[in-house]
């Protein structure tokens, strides 16, 4: 059997007395495509940070790829092949959509200590930034600085960067937040269109949305796992439903 | 290559430029080559890399005392490439030390390490001579020409140039254009941070060592007031005059506060308050420095290519 691609062993994180994960377990297999949703406040970008690196964990592991990556930098796992795109827009708004593209094609090899060189793609860079965009339909804005794009390329753009450094995990932290009916509609594409063999996490508040693009679910409540199931048993969970539905409808209205 | 044409054009011009003006005139342009350089080294870290160092007095002026200390034991060439190495080992010190902060810190810490390599020249008597600083040798035979030494710095300073654009406008240049915009963003993309910026505070401590250098020709003395605070904010105010991340916009920030110098002390001894004043009157009509503000100006986006 192929290592997993993704082990969490009771991670967790605490900010202070916060435990904002607390105790989660959960094992992704190769090619696997799991939704991580809850409400607003579950524990579920700062899960997503101890995968990545952003933050280390109080107690509990972390391995990627059969290894462990418990105390491993951002850019020692980025170069394991995490890419990760972020809850907040997290671009460089003073470049260009082509330079942003560049760092991120760079972010695995050498080619980003080369200081004599003009800074320029050979013919096969070229090909893997146009493809990227191309699968985030973001094709023919190159020259555009970053900061001039509208909120949905920005998302658009997130995704295109994760893309092209051809990441083994991806781990999606909202990336249709914020967005119109429509461009939810693109990024759902967007996400059904990437290879099968990449394993991916989603982080996503709309259910609806994320039922429909991943294998398994896993529902995060107050920093720990509260379900894990198939989408289709995921609705019709009366301790999902509690946590979405029961209790106070403002923790609903909060999550969308 | 219109940007080479015009470079060349200009580098021409500085060529020419003794012919027209008095040996002591001269002097004055070798300075301020010599300073466009040290502060081009500093808008390497504070234009592309988004941080602003307050030690750059301190690494180029270390370089000074190695070359004219050194010199009396061995040839001039060898002392000079003494004088920048021991300015990148500085700077590699100091880098360790400060790359992992950032904004207002790493503006303190640098100048807290500037800061004691001053006390050092002073108090170390023995070696530095204290406040009465060490006269150099080394005006020699054709060097002691004005006219000569300036084309021997304007060479250099070309090519140091040259090298220093071709670092920013790099696959390392960008991505220390990256790490300014969003040093989070670039880890999770894979890139080395720290390592990154210790690697282009080497470089700019290089380039500062390398102008050091070209000043213990140009001065052929040496005191605490080479390494002290001042000569690093005066670098700094070079680069935001000339315009942050612009690069060659130094060239004329140094022309503009050296000119400046010169013309004020002719009538009063309050240069720091002049200059005080000019770097306020620049924040208001042109905080993008003035290569900044004619691009602006001229509609074009070019000048300001180093920070888009
Ligand atoms: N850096 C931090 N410092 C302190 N508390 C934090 C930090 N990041 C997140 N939290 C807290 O941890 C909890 C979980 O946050 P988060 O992981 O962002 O939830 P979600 O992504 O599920 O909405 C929240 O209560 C949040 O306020
Ligand atoms: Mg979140």
């Amino acid at each position: 059997m192929p290592a997993a691609a993704l082990a969490l062993h009771g991670v967790s994180v605490r900010f202070g007395a916060l435990r904002a994960v607390d105790g989660v377990s959960l094992t992704l297999e190769e090619g696997e495509r799991r939704a991580v949703i809850g409400p607003n406040g579950a524990g579920k970008t700062t899960l997503f940070n101890a995968i990545s690196g952003a933050i280390l964990p109080s107690e509990g592991r972390v391995e990627i790829g059969g290894r462990d990556a418990t105390r491993a930098s951002p850019q020692e796992r980025a170069r394991r092949g995490v890419g990760r795109t972020f809850q907040i827009t997290n671009l460089f708004p003073e470049l260009t959509v082509a330079e942003n593209m560049r760092l991120a094609l760079r972010g695995r090899g050498a080619a980003k200590w080369f200081f004599w060189r003009a800074d320029t793609l050979d013919a096969h860079g070229r090909e893997a930034v146009a493809a990227a965009l191309a699968s985030a339909r973001m094709e023919g804005r190159d020259a555009a600085r970053v900061r001039d794009l509208s909120y949905g390329e920005q998302r658009q753009l997130e995704l295109a960067m994760a893309l092209v450094q051809r990441p083994r995990l991806l781990l999606l932290d909202e990336p249709a937040a914020g967005l119109s009916p429509v461009e939810r509609g693109l990024v759902a594409a967007i996400v059904r269109a990437l290879p099968r063999d990449l394993s991916m996490v989603l982080i996503e508040h709309d259910m609806d949305l994320a039922l429909g693009l991943v294998d398994r679910v896993t529902v995060m409540h107050e920093g720990r796992v509260l379900v894990e199931a198939a989408p289709a048993e995921i609705r019709g969970d009366a301790r999902v439903q509690e946590v979405y539905l029961g209790t106070p409808h403002r923790v609903l209205a909060a999550a969308c | 290559m219109t940007a080479a044409a015009s470079a060349a054009a200009g580098v021409l011009a500085l060529a020419l430029l003794p012919f027209a003006l008095s040996a002591f005139h001269v002097g004055v342009a070798t300075e301020i080559l010599i300073f466009a350089l040290l502060a081009m080294s500093i808008d390497v870290l504070a234009g592309f890399a988004g941080r602003t160092p307050l030690c750059h007095g301190a690494i180029f002026g270390t370089s000074t005392y190695v070359v004219i200390l050194s010199a009396h034991a061995i040839p001039l060439p060898l002392a000079m490439l003494a004088g920048i190495g021991a300015a990148g080992l500085l700077a590699l010190l100091f880098g360790v030390i400060a790359v992992r902060t950032s904004g207002v810190y790493f503006l303190l810490l640098t100048l807290a390490l500037g800061l004691i390599v001053w006390g050092v020249c002073l108090r170390w008597t023995a070696v530095t001579g204290g406040e009465n600083g060490v006269r150099g040798d080394l005006r020699q035979g054709w060097l002691a020409d004005a006219r000569a030494l300036y084309w021997l710095v304007l060479a250099a300073g070309t090519v140091l140039a040259a090298a220093m654009w071709r670092l920013v406008r790099s696959p390392f240049g960008l991505t220390l254009r990256g790490i300014k915009d969003s040093p989070t963003r670039m880890q999770a993309l894979g890139h080395d941070v720290a390592r990154h910026l210790l690697l282009a505070f080497v470089a700019s401590g290089l380039f500062a060592g390398a102008a050091g250098a070209l000043y213990a020709l140009y001065n052929d003395f040496v005191s605490p007031t080479t390494v002290a605070l001042p000569q690093s904010v005066e670098g700094l105010l070079m680069a935001i005059a000339g315009g942050v991340g612009t690069l060659f916009g130094a060239l004329a920030g140094a022309a503009l506060l050296i000119g400046l110098e010169l013309f004020v002390s002719a009538w009063t001894e309050r240069w720091p308050t002049v200059l005080g004043l000019t770097a306020i009157l620049l924040m208001i009509v042109a905080p993008e420095g003035l290569v900044g503000k004619a691009g602006a100006i001229m509609g074009s986006r070019r000048s300001t290519g180093g920070i888009r």
